[in-house]
């Protein structure tokens, strides 16, 4: 294969592969805050900036993958 | 002299996000000290992002020997903004760190000879610190500008009706993006802050 053709199949490996884990882990996050605030309505305000942090950080590694991906394509 | 609705808008905005502050850090003086440069964060990098919705403004460009180029585009599509922004969040929350521990805790926490283990710890630690730059910086623009190579993209493959439905997830992440920049400040800060009682209680 060309160097080319693979760097392209790399970026999209990279990312993609990368992209599972954050994924399963902001589905988990999205879903337990909904399950709190299905028992506990008044605790909706509380509940909520706390899930989009955890979920900011749980997003880190998809950005790693982001980084490497940006890095293959035009580093 | 009664308030007008302007004004009364814009102490609701600022009580509010004051109360939200307080609520991650803790009443009294250090909400006090940290809240104008979290809401500054907040609010700059949420005008920056709206910003890129006024129509119209996305076609007004410059005659180049390149080809025409954009005069407004998404400001936080550009690393350096947000590099900038980055350094500055990081730097404050290492000074706090400094000031909170005192010089001599802060760099046993990274340095530590007493076992193999800790020194382990102490350069995962440094690291980690490092890392917090990457993340910090690279989570804001990674978004924005995912969302406009997206845009783009879906304007290539069916143009004018494709592209609505990203462009509202784009406004989604725009004022998502702009609060998580803040609150991850705010959280590292106020984790710094509480450095020096961790020591004690330990």
């Amino acid at each position: 294969m060309e160097i080319e053709a693979v760097k392209y199949l790399a970026a999209g490996l990279a990312v993609g592969l990368g992209a599972i884990g954050p994924g399963i882990g902001q589905g988990l996050a999205a879903s337990k805050a909904l399950e709190a605030i299905g028992r506990n309505p008044e605790a909706s305000g509380k509940i909520t900036p706390l899930m989009f942090v955890g979920m900011a950080i749980a997003e880190s590694t998809a950005i790693y993958a982001l980084v490497i991906t940006l890095l293959i394509l035009f580093g | 002299m009664i308030p007008g609705k302007v004004q009364n808008f814009i102490e609701m905005l600022i009580s509010s996000a004051y109360e939200f502050v307080e609520s991650i850090i803790g009443p009294g003086k250090k909400a006090e000290r940290v809240f104008p440069l979290i809401a500054t964060m907040f609010f700059f990098v949420l005008l920056a992002n709206l910003l890129v919705y006024l129509p119209g403004q996305a076609a007004v460009s410059l005659a180049s020997p390149e080809g025409a180029v954009p005069l407004f585009r998404a400001v936080v599509a550009d690393y350096g903004f947000v590099f900038m922004l980055t350094i500055l969040a990081i730097i404050i929350v290492q000074v706090v760190a400094i000031v909170s521990a005192g010089p001599f805790n802060y760099l046993g926490r990274f340095i530590n000879f007493r076992s193999p283990m800790k020194f382990f710890l102490g350069i995962m630690d440094l690291i980690s610190e490092v890392a917090k730059i990457i993340s910090l910086s690279f989570r804001l623009f990674g978004n924005v500008f995912a969302g406009e190579v997206l845009g783009a993209v879906m304007l290539f493959l069916a143009p004018f009706f494709l592209p609505l439905p990203f462009l509202f997830l784009g406004l989604l992440t725009a004022v998502v993006q702009a609060f998580v920049f803040a609150v991850l400040t705010l959280v590292f800060i106020s984790m710094a802050s509480e450095m020096g009682q961790e020591e004690v209680s330990a």
